[in-house]
């Protein structure tokens, strides 16, 4: 059971690096970062098995600041948005050096 | 030695239930109709969004769905209380365990379903209202763009609805619990491309959240005490702990969510505005079954109650408070479904005044009939609304539906809705033998016959004896039965009676309601008049009396005795007090009918109000007061305080220094700092990969 949910917990990872080296737009980029976070929180409760209850201790943690993260992350999207005009995020380049 | 015995024991019993075998067995399929028919519409709401020819297709097989589903449930729901009612007793609930959710540790949460007299009696209400609202909904959403996505949320709010009535143990509960107030907030902001309905949904998200902090933190003391959620063995466990500080703290923890949930004194600001919504959502969420939701928690949590009298006395107090604060408001609204919200605030104050003190089958019995002659008010309002809106929809005049005061002398137009509506009217004012007389006269003499001499009156909250505590409410429970009649006859005359205010033009094109809408309010008239039946006073003798009573006895009854001891009152006090509670009634219908048999003055807005009446229209200005106090504060500190404030400072201090730093590392990065984000994105990745082949590898 742990080595499929550590596999099934690789796999969504890869997805969510994938997703946020390719695509573009800020919301799907949102997503995919959620993706590898509980993609790790997966791999947090399956080892919880073999190793007690600290790993579950983490993916409330996890969980807590994501949801803390995607309130902030939200709010700036919709900030670009307003600001920008678009959430694209190959054409908002305004922090070029 | 002993926990043994008690653990083989209960295993015996659970071994070998009355139930088993039956179509009990069937509990898990339950839910899982209506959310098989959220999917369904859901998929078609997607397929059929941005085309009309597809809208316009999939209309009939979203109908059938959704009500297919819920009539299914229904039945299966009917099917399930035969089953029970032909065993002779059954004294235990029977408890099924599907799959295990969260094995932490020593923390161990099953999905769990449990039918009891309790929920037996629930399902029956929401999936048979449920029904009925579902069949009206079509007829009022037929020309509404949302129309599947509006059945996907409201058959996935019956599916939570059925989780939160089912669950087994307190988590399982809270699945439903916040099930029901994600699909609420949909659907009160189901128009959300209007603000001010997008606002109002994300009002009742954010105050029952405050009433969702209490209810966890009372799973989470429940569970350091005990080690167990689930209702059998939680509460076995606590009941040996009665009168300690911690029940106490569970209690009244867990009634904070209560009042959230239920729109109680301070938590009730949330519900007027949720009026945002589709009217058959108000009817079935915001009446009939999501708000009651908090008085089911109470009943079902009744031992931890019953070991905790102060907690008891403070529902008590809290829902006396309620129905008399929001019956005042209810007085000076002018938006007919407002006047409806006061009104459900100030029933659910009944509700609570009576599982307070301990008549849980009397609280139970009043969120039944009110969630029959409720339901048929807002859908009735809902036809009204109906009709005129389509009459200024066809002349092009920009007029508020819901105005009482573009009303008046419908009944010529809407016999049938004029009808059933005045039956709910006398239903909820107490007029014999409608099924509202029964429920709230079994409250009244229930409080009354508490502060006459039981365990809870001997108890004290706050210092404040219990029987004072009990007759105020019962004093409070008549005056707020004295002002009912009078809010609810001022709608009756202001909408159906008197001279018509819609205008000239629009008096032509207004209809009574298509039979699809007519038919389910006139099934809930029915059951207006029907519903007493449930629970006939003793005192009567006009045929089988305290049905539900005896019928909710197994789950609710020793908590009820713990609390209230074993009198009775004397048939004379309890035929004065029936007579009393009439005579308040008939007071109300009479006062209403003489101060509004005057017209008011011809399409003028709400004359221009003053004082005490500006103030009670205003809602006691309880919502200017939080604006001012709570949010205007936080939006001050968050605009000024952290973006200018802050956010500017760091700015600042970044910039200045960049002045320096930043010139030299700008000549070093140009080429890599193209403000690409993706760019960024791999550089993190292939530096990410790096450090691991290195750790890896060495």
């Amino acid at each position: 059971m742990i080595a499929e949910s550590l596999i099934v917990s690789a796999i969504l990872f890869a997805i969510g690096v994938i997703g946020v080296l390719t695509r573009r737009n800020a919301i799907i980029l949102f997503m995919c970062v959620e993706l590898m976070l509980n993609a790790v929180n997966l791999s947090f409760v399956a080892l919880a098995k073999m190793h007690g209850v600290t790993g579950h201790v983490f993916v409330v943690m996890v969980m807590t600041v994501a949801a803390a993260e995607a309130a902030l992350g939200l709010a700036i999207v919709i900030s670009v948005f307003r600001h920008f005009g678009t959430v694209d995020l190959s054409a908002i380049r305004q922090l070029r050096g | 030695m002993m926990p043994t015995a008690i653990i083989g024991q209960a295993a015996t019993a659970a071994l070998r239930h009355p139930l088993d075998g039956t179509v009990a067995e069937f509990v898990w399929l339950l839910p899982l109709l209506p959310l098989v028919g959220a999917i369904i519409n859901g998929a078609l709401a997607l397929w059929c969004t941005e085309s009309v020819v597809r809208r316009d297709r999939a209309r009939p097989l979203v109908s059938i769905v959704a009500v297919g589903m819920l009539a299914s449930a229904f039945g299966l729901a009917v099917a399930m209380f035969l089953a029970m009612r032909s065993q002779a007793t059954i004294e235990l609930p029977f408890v099924r365990t599907y799959a295990e959710w969260m094995p932490v540790g020593t923390l161990h949460v099953a999905w769990g379903a449990q039918l009891d007299q309790l929920s037996a009696l629930m399902i029956l209400v929401v999936t048979g209202v449920g029904t009925l609202i579902h069949i009206f909904s079509i007829g009022y959403m037929k020309a509404d763009p949302g129309f599947a996505r509006f059945f996907a949320y409201l058959n996935l709010f019956v599916a939570f609805m059925l989780v939160l009535v089912l669950g087994s143990s307190y988590p399982v509960l809270f699945v439903g619990w916040e099930g029901v107030g994600l699909c609420s907030y949909l659907l009160i902001g189901f128009w959300f491309s209007d603000a001010r309905n997008a606002e109002a949904g994300k009002k009742a998200f954010v105050v029952n959240r405050l009433g969702d902090f209490g209810f966890l933190a009372a799973m989470f003391l429940i569970w350091t005490r005990v080690h167990t959620l689930d209702f059998v063995g939680a509460h076995a466990a606590l009941s040996s702990m009665s009168g300690t500080p911690v029940l106490l703290a569970i209690a009244l923890l867990l009634f904070l969510g209560c009042a959230g949930k239920s729109a109680q004194l301070p938590l009730y600001v949330w519900l007027p505005d949720a009026m945002a919504g589709p009217t058959p959502v108000s009817a079935l969420i915001h009446a009939a079954t999501m708000v009651t939701a908090g008085v089911y928690l109470v009943a079902r949590a009744a031992p931890v109650f019953a070991g905790a009298p102060q907690a008891s006395l403070l529902v008590t107090a809290v829902g006396a408070m309620t129905a008399l604060f929001a019956a005042t408001i209810a007085l000076r609204q002018w938006d007919i479904k407002k006047v409806l919200a006061y009104s459900t605030i100030s029933q659910l104050g009944y509700m609570f005044m009576a599982v307070g003190s301990g008549a849980y089958a009397a609280g139970v019995f009043h969120l039944v009939t009110h969630a029959f002659f409720k339901a048929l008010l807002f859908l009735g309002a809902g036809s009204v609304i109906h009709a005129l809106h389509a009459a200024y929809h066809h002349t092009h005049r920009d007029e508020d539906a819901q105005d009482l005061s573009n009303m008046g002398g419908l009944y010529r137009v809407m016999p049938w809705t004029a009808v059933a509506m005045m039956l709910a009217t006398l239903a909820i004012v107490g007029v014999p033998p409608l099924a509202g007389f029964f429920s709230k006269d079994a409250i009244l003499s229930a409080v009354f016959l508490r502060a006459q001499g039981s365990p809870l009156a001997s108890s004290a909250l706050l210092g404040v004896p219990g029987r004072v505590v009990l007759y105020a409410a019962y004093a409070v429970g008549l005056i707020t039965a004295l002002l009912t009649a009078v809010y609810m006859m001022r709608v009756m005359m202001l909408a159906f009676f008197g001279a018509n205010r819609t205008g000239a033009a629009e008096r032509d094109a207004l209809h009574e309601a298509p039979p699809i809408m007519t038919g389910p309010v006139l099934v809930l008239g029915l059951l207006t008049v029907a519903g007493g039946w449930l629970n006939l006073p003793s005192l009567l003798r006009l045929g089988p009396s305290e049905l539900l009573e005896h019928w909710l006895d197994p789950v609710t009854g020793a908590s009820a005795r713990l609390l209230s001891g074993a009198g009775e009152l004397p048939h004379g006090t309890e035929s004065a007090l029936i007579a009393i509670a009439v005579g308040v009634g008939v007071l109300g219908i009479a006062v209403a009918i003489a101060l509004f048999r005057r017209p008011i003055s011809d399409k003028t807005h709400a004359p221009t109000e003053t004082g005490l009446a500006a103030l009670l229209a205003s809602g006691y200005r309880i919502d200017d007061g939080i604006n001012a106090i709570i949010v205007r504060p936080l939006q001050w500190l968050a605009a000024t305080g952290l973006a200018r404030g802050v956010d500017a400072a760091v700015n600042r201090l970044f910039s200045a220094s960049g002045t320096l730093l930043g010139r030299a590392a700008e000549r070093s990065g140009d080429q890599l700092q193209d403000g690409d984000v993706g760019k960024y994105a791999w550089f993190v990745a292939a530096g990410a990969l790096a450090i691991l082949a290195a750790l890896t590898l060495a």
